[in-house]
């Protein structure tokens, strides 16, 4: 008897012991993996404030002697215009886009989830359908079509498309939150008379606010960070964006002038990170509603 | 996490995908009003979707360099593209190798990742942050750009590995070398995978999970058979979006290496840049996208179609 309680006792004690080494394992493994992922940019961040012989030379993150040259050389570059002028032109093509999307996914959103008219299996079919086809193919023919309706090197190539709702992914997005909103509301909005529209604007919007923070905020971030479609419609250095920047100051500078693209680097993500930390769970809800790329 | 609870993952990104969630829960509006709201999105997806679609089939079949009207040429471009074309093989190997290596690692990790997190570990929400930050960073060019610095053959990378004995590494020199360093940035992001997964894992009925313990299940056993086949769904998903994705890697080649060393990490997508936007050969470049996007098509077909013998939707009468 008194054995068999010894043995109970043996065998708890070396469950939870063995409970307590693979909870030390999983931590272990997150710390390493979490340092792993963030030395790069830790890293990238004090390079940005090390002088240029000393980039190259030591693995660690605090800067020798720190300085400020990389930013100060970095933001002048080395054409007419400053990085500020990069930053205002990213904001200008950002502002709008976003705007233009918020606006129509929602407009597109309410109609799918809210109304039943024909072809809408087709229609919503076809949402489903430019999410998964590759842009790659119409790439091309969009280029020559705003050739033709002289949109080159302007903003409107890259504004107007998603102003028409044609990221399927936020109107999908849109689409099944609204889905999982019972339409008790609005039912009682339009007895009292309102006409949709009304009831779009005064009942649905307030209640969708926090999806479409997430699609704002999405927006903003691929904007951010997207470079061919600048690539292929802006021409002019004027109307860079700061992802062309960059890429630009790297093929001139690059050879010596390190710590300059570091600087400019760290501010590029700046804004992103600044934005993600301030509203980090819209981002996450975000993509556990719907699923994202990235 | 609330919300995400209540939309209910499983729905929201398999329903999706399948298309199977399309009628609406309580259809009320009346006639065509529904389609006037969707007037911006018709619009935009006959003009900026389906007529390009079907223009670039046609391109696919001609000879235009912008200047003067498409001059028709049959198959000629996809015949060029299949028998003398030795960048466009070379090009479309890279291409298979770099998805079928990049996106199983990729979905791997964060599935490992995800798996280690739902354990109810203190600091979940600061490691979740931190293991989705360079999600929200990787498509920058600025990250790109780090990578050229970090993976240099005095960079931060053979730093490290100095420190542990290791010969330095000469990342962009080697073709094979160059190209992983592509599949290491976006394993790096796996981030959104990670999310993906956690709210899934954290949906499962922990029940299943005491009573396989009781039967005297192992921890493997019990991730083979409770979580993997309850995960199928969100696998499947990212699979797929993950693998369209990869297909059309850009950014990274360009910014980080270029498409060298002898064109290893010359993409598709770079080929297709440079026939179009270099050489302005329109035609020529429509092939190759066409090709690109069939191999994408074929590829995402099987998916659905094997979709029937491995994903598991619950309700399902099978186990």
């Amino acid at each position: 008897m008194t054995d068999l309680t010894h043995l109970n006792a043996l065998q708890t004690r070396r469950r939870v012991r063995n409970q307590k080494i693979s909870a030390g394992m999983r931590y272990v493994i997150l710390f390493a993996v979490g340092l792993v992922m963030l030395y790069p940019l830790i890293w990238l961040v004090g390079a940005s404030f090390k002088t240029n012989s000393e980039i190259f030379s030591s693995p660690g993150f605090i800067p020798a002697e720190p300085t400020l040259e990389g930013y100060r050389q970095g933001w002048e570059t080395s054409t007419p215009f400053t990085f500020g002028r990069f930053f205002w032109n990213s904001f200008l093509i950002i502002l709008p886009k976003t705007i233009g999307t918020a606006i129509s996914c929602t407009l597109v959103a309410y109609g799918f989830a809210r109304f039943d008219f024909p072809f809408k299996k087709i229609l919503f079919g076809s949402v489903i359908a430019i999410l998964l086809l590759p842009n790659v193919v119409t790439r091309i023919p969009q280029y020559i079509l705003f050739r033709d309706l002289g949109w080159l090197d302007s903003f409107l190539p890259l504004w107007v498309p998603s102003a028409m709702a044609g990221d399927a992914f936020f109107v999908f997005m849109l689409v099944q939150f609204l889905r999982s909103i019972p339409p008790d509301m609005e039912e009682a909005a339009r007895v009292d008379g309102c006409n949709s529209l009304q009831t779009l604007i005064y009942i649905v919007v307030p209640m969708l606010a926090p999806a479409l923070i997430s699609v704002c905020l999405f927006q903003f971030m691929w904007t951010m960070n997207d470079f061919l479609g600048p690539l292929i419609y802006l021409s002019s250095v004027d109307k860079y964006p700061v992802s062309l920047a960059l890429k630009l100051s790297i093929d001139t500078t690059e050879a010596f002038e390190w710590n300059r693209i570091l600087a400019m680097s760290v501010l590029t993500i700046t804004p992103a990170l600044i934005v993600f930390f301030v509203a980090q769970r819209y981002f996450i809800e975000g993509i556990s509603a719907g699923g994202v790329k990235g | 996490m609330t919300r995400s609870e209540e939309l209910d993952l499983t729905e929201t990104s398999a329903g999706r995908v399948s298309g199977q969630a399309v009628s609406a829960p309580r259809p009320k509006g009346r006639g065509s009003i529904g389609l006037l709201y969707l007037a911006p999105y018709i619009v935009g997806l006959v003009v900026f979707t389906a007529i390009p679609f079907f223009a670039s089939l046609y391109l696919s079949f001609t000879d235009y360099d912008l200047m003067s009207a498409p001059r028709w040429t049959g198959l000629e471009n996809y015949v060029e593209l299949f028998t003398s074309d030795r960048t466009f093989r070379r090009s479309l190997y890279v291409t298979l190798l770099y998805v079928f290596i990049t996106v199983p690692l990729k979905l791997a990790f964060a599935l490992f990742i995800a798996y280690i997190l739902n354990y109810r570990l203190r600091f979940i929400n600061f490691f979740r942050t931190a293991f989705y930050v360079p999600s929200i960073l990787g498509g920058s060019i600025a990250i790109a750009v780090l990578w050229r610095y970090i993976f240099a053959t005095n960079g931060l990378v053979n730093m490290g590995l100095g420190a542990v004995g290791i010969d330095p590494v000469n990342w962009f020199g080697d073709p094979v070398n160059a190209l992983f360093t592509i599949t290491l940035l976006r394993c790096w992001q796996f981030g959104s995978a990670m999310v993906i997964f956690l709210a899934a894992l954290q949906s499962i009925d922990k029940s299943l999970y005491e009573a396989a313990a009781i039967d005297g299940a192992s921890k493997w056993t019990s991730f083979v058979h409770i979580t993997l086949p309850l995960l199928t769904p969100v696998i499947f998903f990212n699979l797929i979006m993950q693998m369209v994705q990869a297909f059309q890697e850009f950014n990274g080649p360009y910014i980080i290496t270029g498409g060298g060393p002898l064109k290893s990490t010359y993409l598709l997508p770079l080929y297709i840049y440079d026939e179009a936007f270099r050489r302005f050969d329109m035609g020529y470049a429509s092939a190759i996208a066409w090709v690109l996007f069939v191999i994408i098509m074929v590829l995402t077909l099987i998916a659905f179609w094997s979709s029937k013998k491995w994903v598991f939707y619950a309700g399902d009468k099978r186990s």
